[in-house]
């Protein structure tokens, strides 16, 4: 009888089976308990077939031999696949929360960059969409559109930007890959042009003292490039640019997931300039001839589950350049005196492995190793003048992030490694050192929920040539009401300056290189120590009902000691300790507005007093413009029928006038102003998407035509005393068209 | 070297102090209509001795907690939610609570709930 009951009960539920598929959605909690997930979406793929979980997390689904797949999906969960082979089988799935390994991220109104109210940092992020606005074609254009960042060419010769922030150049800005220390040391003069704009999915740019979890050296800020990943980034992605200065450039990435686990991408981009240019007919190209190789290979391992995540990247790069006069000819014209030429061949290869494990029962528990290796080859002459350098270096990096009692009070403590070793040849001397250090950090935040966070950090280090030094770094912020952030921070920063790496313009004149002292360990110098405070305000309000804002922020950065660069003499280039003052204010005032609909306007005023104490005397930093005003004005016009759209952008620049390093001593023919003339530039692009997949874009770059009148000094004798080339303080080359054309598939 | 060996035992300690495993994990139930519910349900699950993490989420009401359970237990997180005027599935807000939240959380006004979904 009990039997029968049975036969009877199997034999209906086996006929409903093969119609319908059943299961129960679940979630594992701590004490390893399951418990049932209540409205859990439950849908066959590429089907509008589905239902939701009931509040026992059981489901039945409509079956049918067509269907293969099914997705559970639940906000807040990892959506799930589940290939279903035999629907009498009775499905029981674990969802994973979400929350593990990433943060949701709500967003009102998305704009393509955002300071953020919260972070107890002044953190600007500049998304990909926004990177898309300019061409963009490596790292060191990616600013364009960015009013924090000052970009300027560094010197007639090379046309290689120089970035600087709060009126300081790169050597003091903290710059990053994925949270890695990438530009630095011998990469510093060309390292932002080694990374391909399309590679580039996200930059953060943080102002003032950074985090101690990323080392010592950073002085007026962080800027942290976010590279594309294996596992968002498209399948096959193509990008080309060609512009009417003769630049051609070429990006292919390849995205392809290996496993449920693993996913790869080859990241290949090529670009050349093999046509010369002599606009302002002073016999010297006005941008050299270039070519690069760059290949970079990153693998993802992501697992969810088990709360493990892992990237290895892997590059190679090669780059050439050739600049001079435009009848030079290496081989024929190679450390001659006839004609001037110039060559830089860089060869590099990185490596870079993150591992990060995230307590999946402890979502506030985690353990992240950042290990990175790179070889840095240097081959170069200018003139008659040699400049070879090879770095190697390795940083690996230890984080432990935890809580104290509760989630308001979060801690990050771990440990550094690093290794520097510097070879470099100038002119006839050789030039070596090798740098060690070990360090620890600890960096505690508060966070009350409501108008205040701070965070509060210490490291101690233990350096061979930097000696053993703490490292305090503090960021408070306050909202005093709403929509505001009122932000101060201070913290501490101390570095070896490498003299030649950074001022390798000086290479392209015929300055004598004097180091004015013996006794420091890093090439006769003094490590540089600069404290950093800053004081922001950020105030959001409405105008005529839609959204503004206005941003206010002062930073100074005081130099208890630097490495004096000191240009003021015509003949000489003097490296020496500071003596004295040297400090270098910044005021920023932001406004932004989005006055309608897909209309966004973006301005700023920035004021700069960067004086340093000179052997002649206190002066303004040269060629650092006093003020700066910037405005950008972006549309999307998007019509309801179509899925494409046109995107218009179009920025301004205003640059003060610059102080000229003093050529009083040269003869009358080769002197120059005091200061130069202000001037403006004005960049625009259109971009026409088609589809998701396809666009083009087309744009202006100096559309004024604005270019600076002889920059280069004693152009006509380039082996006589008075040639130089840093005396650049504008664009050299016009107006410049491009455009260009992505395509992608997902 | 001291440096290292002083590096080295901080680190030590730090780890040990917050490695001890006291985390009973539970979901809980609690009603609010926006973000300013969010911050203020789980400010007030924090607030709470013993609670170590707290997630509301907005779509699902769900309230997910990490605590000691040693030291606090399920109806004083309750409690002290309701007592900011949100309800959970078991116990309900005062009607004083509930008065004191702003015009946009009444969650239990179903225009203010309808006006959040827009």
């Amino acid at each position: 009888m009990k039997y029968l009951f049975v036969i009877l009960f199997i034999i209906p539920s086996l006929l409903i089976a093969q119609n319908r598929v059943m299961g129960k959605v679940i979630e594992t909690v701590a004490d390893g308990s399951a418990l049932p997930l209540m409205g859990a979406n439950v849908i066959w793929e590429g089907s509008t077939v589905g239902t939701f979980s009931d509040e026992n997390g059981d489901f039945i689904l409509p079956y049918d031999a067509a269907y293969k797949t099914i997705i559970i999906s639940y906000v807040g969960f990892i959506s799930k696949k589940i290939k279903v082979k035999d629907p009498a089988v009775f499905l029981k799935i674990t969802l994973i929360n979400s929350d593990v390994l990433e943060d949701v991220i709500v967003e009102a109104r998305k704009k393509t960059t955002s300071v953020s109210y919260i972070a107890s940092q002044n953190i600007s992020t500049i998304s990909s969409e926004e990177l898309l606005k300019a061409a963009c074609c490596n790292l060191s254009e990616s600013f364009e559109t960015n009013p924090s960042i000052d970009v300027n060419f560094s010197d007639a010769i090379s046309a290689t930007k120089q970035i600087k922030m709060l009126g300081l150049t790169s050597p003091y800005i903290l710059i990053t890959t994925e949270n890695i220390p990438s530009v630095r040391g011998a990469a510093q003069a060309y390292g932002l042009s080694f990374v391909p704009g399309s590679w580039v999915e996200s930059i953060q740019v943080t102002k003032g003292a950074g985090s101690v979890v990323n080392g010592f050296e950073s002085i007026t800020g962080q800027i942290n490039a976010e590279l594309v990943k294996p596992l968002t980034d498209p399948k096959l992605f193509v990008n080309l640019y060609g512009s009417l200065n003769g630049r051609l450039e070429m990006n292919t990435h390849i995205n392809t997931r290996l496993s449920p686990h693993w996913n790869t991408g080859l990241y290949i981009h090529g670009n050349s300039r093999n046509e010369t240019f002599d606009k302002n007919k002073d016999s010297f190209l006005d941008m050299p001839l270039a070519k690069q190789i760059n290949l970079m290979n990153k693998w993802q391992y992501t697992n969810l589950q088990k709360g493990l995540i892992g990237f290895l990247n892997f590059r190679f790069l090669e780059d050439q350049k050739q600049t001079g006069q435009v009848d030079y000819n290496p081989s024929v014209h190679k450390f001659g005196s006839d004609i001037w030429g110039s060559e830089v061949d860089t060869k590099r290869f990185d490596f870079s492995g993150k591992f990060g494990y995230v307590n999946p029962e402890i979502p506030y528990q985690s353990l992240g190793i950042q290990l990175a290796y790179s070889l840095h080859e240097q081959q170069a002459y200018f003139g008659n003048r040699i400049y070879d350098i090879n770095h190697k270096s390795v940083y690996s990096n230890l984080v432990y992030n935890s809580i104290i009692s509760d989630s308001r009070h979060k801690i990050k403590t771990g440990l550094s490694l690093t290794h520097d070793s510097y070879r470099e040849e100038v002119d006839v001397d050789t030039y070596n050192r090798n740098e060690n250090s070990i360090g620890g950090f600890f960096e505690y935040s508060y966070d009350n929920l409501d108008n205040f966070n701070l965070t509060a950090g210490l490291r101690l280090d233990h350096h061979n040539l930097l000696g053993n030094f703490l490292t305090p770094r503090l960021h408070l912020r306050y909202a005093p009401w709403g929509k505001s952030a009122l932000r101060f921070s201070i913290g501490r920063g101390k570095r070896a300056a490498n003299i030649f790496a950074e001022n390798q313009r000086l290479f392209a004149s015929n300055r004598a290189i004097n180091i004015q002292n013996n006794n420091g360990l890093v090439y006769g110098l003094d490590p540089e120590i600069a404290w950093n405070y800053g004081l922001s305000l950020l105030q959001g309000f409405n105008l005529f009902e839609r959204k503004a804002d206005i941003l206010i922020d002062f930073y100074r950065t005081d130099f208890k000691n630097q490495v004096v660069v000191d240009y003021e003499t015509p003949t000489e280039i003097n490296f020496y300790n500071l003596r004295g003052d040297s400090y270098a204010n910044s005021l920023q005032l932001e406004f932004n507005y989005n006055p309608f609909n897909n209309l966004n306007f973006k301005t700023a005023f920035k004021h700069y007093d960067v004086k340093t104490r000179y052997n002649s005397g206190e002066l303004q930093k040269p060629l650092t413009p006093r003020q700066r005003f910037f405005a950008n004005l972006s549309y999307e016009l998007i019509t309801a029928k179509n899925p494409g759209s046109w995107k218009f952008d179009a920025t301004y620049n205003c640059m003060g006038s610059q102080r000229f390093p003093s050529t009083a001593q040269n003869p009358q023919a080769f002197q120059l102003a005091v200061n130069s003339p202000s001037f403006s530039t004005l960049n625009a692009q259109i971009t026409k998407v088609f589809s998701n997949q396809f666009e083009v874009y087309f744009g202006g770059e100096n559309i004024t035509n604005y270019s600076q009148k002889n920059p280069i000094l004693g152009a006509e004798n380039p082996f006589g005393s008075n040639f130089d080339s840093t005396f650049v303080y504008g664009p050299i080359f016009g107006s410049m068209y491009y455009a260009g054309l992505r395509f992608k598939l997902n | 070297m001291r440096l290292v060996k002083l590096t080295a035992v901080f680190l030590l300690l730090t780890s040990i102090a917050y490695t001890q495993n006291n985390n009973s994990k539970t979901i809980l139930e609690v009603d609010g209509v926006c973000g300013m519910c969010k911050k203020r349900i789980e400010k007030a699950s924090l607030k709470t001795k013993g609670v170590k993490s707290a997630v509301w989420n907005l779509e699902t009401h769900q309230l997910q907690l990490i605590y000691n359970a040693r030291k606090v237990d399920i109806e004083t997180i309750k409690s002290n939610i309701t007592a900011v005027g949100h309800d959970t599935k078991t116990l309900k807000a005062s009607v004083e609570a509930y008065e004191k939240l702003d015009n946009c959380c009444r969650y239990r006004d179903l225009k203010v709930v309808k006006d959040h979904k827009l």
